[in-house]
């Protein structure tokens, strides 16, 4: 099958510096993939870049196995809600899909009136004076009416109240379930995450720390609590993410493939959202010890 | 039909708590042969999750032989967990109840009326296995 989103040495300069470096990335299709990292990791460039917004200073980047919007037929395929889901607020809800169906050949009429229907969206009203959640829901709808293979949705959900976020993203996954759409999205509530995705991505100073499938990756990741150890004399197959020392008691988050046999350690199950944090933390660490890093084993 | 929710400190993975969830549903008789799963777009727009999530969850299901899927129709139950012995629940409660009443009476907390009925429990259980 092809990747909905393939990326080699994938790189973006903005005048001196670089908010992408080195991105290589393959995510297969039919997934919901969670994109996380700090402000200004390189989240919005990099999906910036799928959808063809910007163009790549270096590297190669391919969408459904083609250069991101290279003719009408590629832009047709993939939806895109930037930042902040904006819309027009001066045009009405029946503006939007009218505008929607022009510009969209393969529009979908009636899942974007249902849809609106749905919702109990008034079509003579201006987007102007929606709130936010129906804002971000009709910037859904038109995304999702021109029926994309690929949806791309930069934090869709940052500024809506907790409710308007549950809905949004029981929408979201409707849609997902309904039509096999594939999903990337950016968002800094891990928790909203943990539940909708399937497939992980974390960014940090524009780089790529981590990558893969979240059950992959809970199961690879273990949290081991024993009696103080040098971090030098573990297995070689057993990569440390994060160490903290007390004078009796080391603790540990380890990536490894292999079953953690040493009876030494207690070994304990870590949450997606502290895995995330560990990671972001690290790279932080990292920056800070004067570009000495102290990362192993950086999965592609 | 039986609906879901997830409790997101439980530790459990969401797949993990639907299987728990209908299985816990099927030995309380809340769902019985013939009866219909709600379908993985009803289950993902109420809880806001990841479809594959609840695909997983009755897929596990169904090779444990409790549900089949009808293509085009939905996840149909076809199987119980229920057994004869729910008819003697009633009293065993009751006798629990005056057990545990027995052991406030005498001075137990909470805490240690847990330990002590887990701790039985657990000896008892090793007793049968031996």
């Amino acid at each position: 099958m092809t990747a909905v989103l393939d990326t080699d040495g994938l790189g973006k300069r903005y005048r001196r510096r670089w908010a992408l470096t080195d991105c290589t990335l393959k995510i297969p299709a039919g997934r919901v993939v969670g994109l996380v990292g700090p402000n200004g990791a390189g989240k919005s460039t990099l999906l910036n870049l799928a959808v063809g917004l910007i163009t790549p200073t270096c590297g190669r980047i391919d969408v459904l196995g083609t250069l991101p919007a290279r003719g009408s037929a590629e832009l047709g395929r993939v939806g895109f809600v930037a930042q902040d889901t904006p819309t027009y607020s001066g045009l009405s809800v029946a503006d939007h899909l009218r505008m929607g169906a022009r510009l969209n050949p393969g529009w979908d009429r009636q899942f974007a009136e249902d849809r609106i229907a749905q919702l109990g969206l008034d079509p003579a009203q201006r987007a102007g004076k929606l709130s936010g959640g129906e804002r971000a829901q009709l910037a859904l709808t038109v995304a999702v009416a021109k029926r994309p293979e690929l949806l791309v949705l930069d934090e869709p959900v940052a500024r809506l109240d907790p409710l308007a976020r549950r809905e949004f993203l029981q929408s979201l996954m409707e849609v997902v379930a309904d039509q096999g759409v594939s999903v990337v999205l950016s968002s800094h509530l891990v928790a909203d995450l943990e539940r909708v995705c399937d497939h992980l991505i974390i960014l940090v100073a524009s780089r790529v720390r981590l990558t893969g499938d979240v059950d992959q990756l809970l199961a690879t990741h273990h949290l081991l609590t024993g009696p103080r150890r040098d971090t030098d004399r573990l297995p070689a197959d057993l990569h440390v993410v994060q160490e903290s020392h007390t004078d009796r008691q080391s603790t540990l988050l380890v990536r490894t493939e292999a079953p953690i046999l040493d009876p030494a350690w207690t070994v304990g199950q870590i949450s997606l959202e502290d895995l995330v944090l560990a990671y972001m933390s690290q790279a932080r660490a990292g920056a800070s010890n004067n570009g000495h890093r102290r990362l192993t084993g950086v999965p592609r | 039909m039986i609906e879901f929710h997830l409790d997101t400190r439980s530790g459990l993975p969401p797949y993990r708590q639907i299987v728990d969830q209908v299985r816990r549903a099927l030995r309380l008789g809340l769902l019985e042969e013939g009866d219909q799963l709600p379908t993985v777009k009803d289950v993902v727009g109420q809880l806001a999750i990841n479809p594959n999530t609840v695909l997983k969850a009755y897929k596990e299901l169904e090779h444990a032989g409790l549900v089949t899927p009808r293509p085009g129709v939905g996840t149909f139950v076809t199987a119980t967990l229920r057994d004869a012995s729910v008819a003697a629940h009633g009293p065993l409660r009751r006798e629990l109840l005056r057990w545990f009443a027995k052991a406030r009476r005498a001075g137990l907390d909470e805490e240690s009326i847990e330990a002590l009925f887990r701790d039985t429990f657990r000896a008892s259980a090793e007793q049968d296995i031996a």
